[in-house]
């Protein structure tokens, strides 16, 4: 017997779901209308988020590269360059050293610039010796690089040490605000996702009065009545999370080839990461967990309201 | 089966509807109520389907106090209450079947119990070629019958009619009255407000008849 009711239990939610997928069907404008303003409202801090996820990973394959020039003083000679490349290797946050004599460095310059008859004039090489260092990996924390920074700044022979990619840090702290941001965002986009599906369930509840009125008079207790409203909830937020997650798809879709092409300008193997596994289970997941309760605060606020007279 | 002891009913502007009410309807009984528009007769009928509740005295009914019934469990007593109404109450974007199927979908019967009951209550009420119309394509008697078999389907103890037959001419209000007595004679107590007493005159039961919230 009591296998029975739950049986019929569950029978019974399946005909609402699927009689409040049919009520939605039946208004198919206005249904669509509410999906797209909350697919539209889910998507656009999906995208934002995937768009973040992909310069951390861009200026994560690039923060390996990152390293320090250090710049000797103009008369160090070329032996004591070389000792204290040497000695500077031996240090545990110091991966790699390569040292750069003034005279190479000139050479290098006269390839790159092509500035030779300008450089024949001048009296010296103006160009300072140079030690390249690359950090240990792990060493990559901005905190720890700085220290670095700071103990090769203050050797004697060191004229200046300048950590070539600073920028990355500023990338970085952007990025940081973008995730602020899109917190923000996404909060109060989801609110929105809240408020627009608890006015559409309360629209409802008052085109129905009359049915919730007779509901109550044979019997049909809160639970009941609330169940259908529920599962339109539940219908919105699932359909408005896949309606993001293609309109997601499509954007990617859309911005990948150029993309494509920019790194193969850069010569960068950087692939536009999609989530799009992850965002097929969060966007209609989330969707759904907002749709419902938009619905269940709404019914809560209104049900109490419509008794029979 | 209903028992009023000393019911009052003021409304928050002062009109008192009822005042000290007492009377007993015993099992299987059948009554008319009767009075003046205003008299009370709505009132006292919600009051027995917990649509208001007494601001003074007790209603009892199948021995059980209603004013002590806590608001969660009032669904629960409405499905042993069979409700019919002037202007039938009908959902009217659902077939006839759907509506009379409601109560039993709402106490959660099976599918094959819910056909069988449904058509069963539309038998009696001889609608059973109705069940796929819409209520809007019924006459006014028909639809009066349709509001009698959802309130009978759940086979309650007890029918409560609120002028039933306010909207029909005397030969359908005639039809209707006998669908009650034939309830009546299989049990169900019966409890029907109306100001039509050239109808009821030819009829032997009992007659509550209000004025002014009192027993007249």
């Amino acid at each position: 017997m009591i296998k029975l009711n739950i049986h019929n239990y569950f029978l019974r939610h399946m005909q609402v779901m699927l009689y409040s997928l049919g009520q939605l069907w039946r208004t198919p404008a206005a249904s669509a209308m509410t999906v797209m303003v909350i697919g539209i409202a889910l998507a656009l801090p999906a995208g934002l988020y995937v768009l973040l996820k992909n310069v951390e990973q861009v200026s994560s394959q690039w923060e390996d590269a990152s390293q320090i020039s250090l710049f000797l003083q103009h008369n160090t000679p070329d032996n004591r360059g070389k000792q204290l490349a040497e000695q500077l290797l031996s240090w545990p946050d110091i991966n790699a050293v390569h040292y750069q004599s003034s005279q190479d460095s000139l050479a290098e310059f006269r390839q790159l610039s092509g500035l030779d008859s300008l450089l024949d004039t001048l009296p010296s090489n103006p160009l300072p010796p140079v030690i390249v260092i690359q950090p240990e990996q792990g060493q990559n924390e901005t905190e720890a690089l700085q220290a670095l920074l700071e103990r090769l700044q203050n050797m004697q022979e060191v004229e200046l040490a300048q950590l070539d990619m600073q920028w990355l840090q500023r990338l970085r702290s952007i990025n940081q605000t973008g995730e602020r941001g899109i917190s923000i965002l996404a909060v109060l986009l989801s609110l929105s996702v809240l408020l627009v599906i608890g006015n559409t369930i309360r629209l409802a509840i008052l085109s129905r009065q009359t049915e919730i009125r007779v509901i109550k008079l044979v019997g049909g207790t809160n639970a009941f009545v609330r169940r259908p409203f529920l599962y339109t909830g539940f219908w919105y937020g699932l359909l408005g999370g896949i309606i993001a997650w293609l309109t997601l798809l499509m954007t990617l879709l859309f911005i990948n080839g150029p993309v494509n092409r920019l790194a193969t300008l850069y010569d960068s193997q950087f692939m536009l990461n999609w989530l799009s596994g992850q965002m097929f289970i969060a966007l209609p997941l989330f969707g759904t967990i907002l749709g419902v309760l938009g619905a269940w605060l709404a019914v809560g606020r209104h049900l109490n309201t419509i008794e029979p007279t | 089966m209903i028992r009023f002891s000393d019911v009052y009913k003021r409304y928050s502007n002062q009109h008192e509807a009822l005042s000290g009410l007492s009377f007993e309807l015993s099992k299987g009984e059948m009554a008319f109520l009767t009075g003046h528009s205003g008299a009370g007769k709505s009132t006292l009928l919600k009051l027995i389907a917990l649509i208001e509740r007494s601001s003074h005295g007790q209603v009892w009914v199948n021995n059980q106090n209603l004013t002590r019934l806590p608001k969660w469990k009032v669904p629960y007593y409405r499905r042993k209450i069979g409700l019919v109404f002037q202007d039938h109450n009908l959902l009217h974007d659902r077939t006839v079947f759907d509506n009379v199927a409601l109560p039993l979908i709402i106490a959660g019967e099976n599918h094959r119990e819910i056909g069988r009951r449904v058509r069963a209550a539309l038998d009696k009420v001889g609608l059973l070629g109705k069940e796929r119309s819409l209520p809007i394509a019924l006459s006014g008697g028909e639809q009066q019958r349709v509001g009698i078999a959802r309130a009978v389907v759940n086979r309650p103890p007890v029918l409560l009619a609120d002028e039933p037959t306010g909207n029909l001419d005397p030969a359908l209000s005639r039809e209707i009255m006998d669908l009650f007595e034939q309830f009546n004679q299989v049990g169900v107590t019966v409890f029907i407000a109306t100001h039509d007493l050239e109808l009821i005159n030819r009829m032997p039961y009992r007659r509550i008849t209000l004025e002014q919230g009192r027993l007249a």
